[in-house]
């Protein structure tokens, strides 16, 4: 019942956005992002030092009215199935160790805090930075002894979600002084304005020249990833970061980057940057 | 029989297409001078109705991505990346019209967000099958012009 509710929701925001887009106004929205009534959202940050725009915003102020409503409500909200069925997942044994992600992290409202806002992370043993994905690999692999997931396979979506919200209103920092991340930074940095593509556009084209502005029937957001994986009503699903840069990447007609290569962490070190200060919002409820 | 009727039409597709091609102008013959293309690509006169088509078309001009444009209102979305272009051919003449189409970045510089149509300066990792084509042809180059000419 629960569920169905839920999806009707998200349906009619679809038929909803169809009919908003045409005449919405282009600048992001005049509105705070209020969880359940209760919990403030930052959606508007100062830039850290260095960051290009005068302003850090999530891309919630850039959705119509219908879908910020969703986001607005936890009820409505249809990513909270993900995190309900994340913390399935978080309390059942895989692999041959036989243990779940409880047996050594117990509650993971508790040990999980803080986490879904400060990856990715450097990873001393790999020597690269490792998101909240590739952590749940590495704990599968070494301490469950089970398989890593395949690149979105739904249960590593419904886990990073759920691991993520456990960060819910905090706001994102990314150490850039452990390891080296800040060269992984400057590698994020070089891709985001690199043009790709027989429509030679790079990242810094859509989401730093023109945020604000539509492209068609898109309104274009900063491009910030506080709220990932997030749930998008056109795919009916979730949505993870590196699905979201692959298919950017794509839309400029270029060949785009497996999930996890160098390329596509590093662009998640520095776009992760560039979204400092924004409070967590996953599961984000977007176009 | 049936085979060498399909033969003979393939052999007739094949004429067609390399004879209207060989009268294009290669993209890298293309001379832009002083913001202008003054010779057609293709040796003949748009057709603007065509051009209208392509205008819209996602998949091959996709200008409404970027541009608004009174006259096709019968659209529903209209972008905002780049101007509005009602009278536009009042702006531009015709020859600086193309090489806008064509190379957009020969004449608003390097930093431009606008694709150069027929043009293989293009970004990196071009998709594979894409790889030293241009994103129209001559043919839809030419009849776009015609059709933005008449944005009076
Ligand atoms: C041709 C335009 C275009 C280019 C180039 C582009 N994007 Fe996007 N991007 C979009 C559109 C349209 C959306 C959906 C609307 C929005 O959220 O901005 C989007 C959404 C996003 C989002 C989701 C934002 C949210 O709030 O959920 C992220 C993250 C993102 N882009 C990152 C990137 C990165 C990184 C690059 C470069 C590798 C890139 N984009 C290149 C058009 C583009
Ligand atoms: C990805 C965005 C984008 C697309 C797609 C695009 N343009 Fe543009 N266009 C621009 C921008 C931005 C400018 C402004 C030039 C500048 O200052 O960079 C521009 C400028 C122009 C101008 C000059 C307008 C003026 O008033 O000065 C014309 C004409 C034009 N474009 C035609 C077209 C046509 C025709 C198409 C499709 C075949 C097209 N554009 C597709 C972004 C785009």
């Amino acid at each position: 019942m629960l569920k169905k509710t839920r999806m009707l929701a998200a349906v009619a925001a679809v038929a909803g956005f169809a009919l908003a887009g045409s005449y919405a106004v282009a600048e992001p929205a005049d509105d705070d992002l209020v969880i359940d009534g209760t919990m403030k959202m930052t959606v508007r940050a100062k830039p850290p030092e260095g960051h290009p725009l005068d302003e850090v915003r999530s891309g919630w102020l850039y959705r119509t009215e219908e879908t910020r409503a969703l986001e607005e409500d936890t009820f409505q909200n249809p990513g909270m199935l993900y995190v309900e069925r994340g913390e399935e997942i978080w309390n059942t044994a895989d692999g041959k160790a036989g243990k779940s992600c409880a047996s050594c992290h117990g509650e993971a409202a508790a040990s999980m805090k803080g986490v879904g806002a400060s990856f990715p992370k450097w990873d001393a043993d790999a020597k690269r930075p490792i998101n909240i994905e590739l952590r749940i690999n590495k704990c599968r692999q070494e301490n469950m002894q089970a398989e890593p997931y395949k690149f979105d396979h739904a249960d590593q979506k419904a886990l990073t979600t759920y691991i993520k919200h456990q960060s819910l209103g905090m706001p994102v920092s990314v150490d850039l002084s452990q390891g080296d991340m800040q060269s992984w930074w400057e590698k994020g940095k070089e891709t985001y304005y690199t043009r790709t593509g027989q429509l030679n556009l790079s990242c810094a084209s859509c989401h730093e020249l023109n945020n604000g502005k539509y492209i068609r029937a898109d309104h274009l957001s900063q491009g910030n990833v506080n709220g990932f994986p997030t749930y998008r009503l056109k795919q009916a699903n979730m949505v993870s970061l590196h699905n979201r840069f692959r298919g950017c990447i794509r839309d400029t007609r270029a060949e785009y980057p497996k999930a996890f290569t160098d390329v596509l962490m590093a662009l998640e070190v520095y776009v992760t940057w560039r979204g400092t200060g924004l409070s967590v919002e996953t599961p984000a409820v977007r176009q | 029989m049936f085979l060498t009727r399909v033969v003979f039409a393939a052999a007739l597709l094949l004429v067609g297409a390399s004879s209207v091609q060989a009268m294009d102008l290669s993209p890298d013959a293309v001379k832009i001078e002083d913001d202008a293309i003054e010779v057609s690509l293709t040796g003949k006169e748009g057709d603007p109705a065509a051009g209208r088509k392509y205008f819209a078309n996602r998949k091959l001009g996709n200008c409404l991505a970027c541009h608004a444009n009174k006259e096709m209102s019968e659209h529903l979305f209209h972008g905002e990346v780049g101007p509005p272009l009602d009278g536009v051919a009042e702006r531009y003449t015709p020859e600086e019209l193309r090489a806008i189409v064509v190379n957009s970045k020969a004449v608003f510089g390097p930093e431009t967000v606008m694709p150069g149509f027929y043009s293989l300066d293009v970004g990196k990792d071009v998709r594979k099958d894409l790889v030293g084509k241009t994103i129209l042809t001559a043919e839809e180059v030419e009849s776009i012009v015609a059709y933005l000419v008449t944005l009076k």
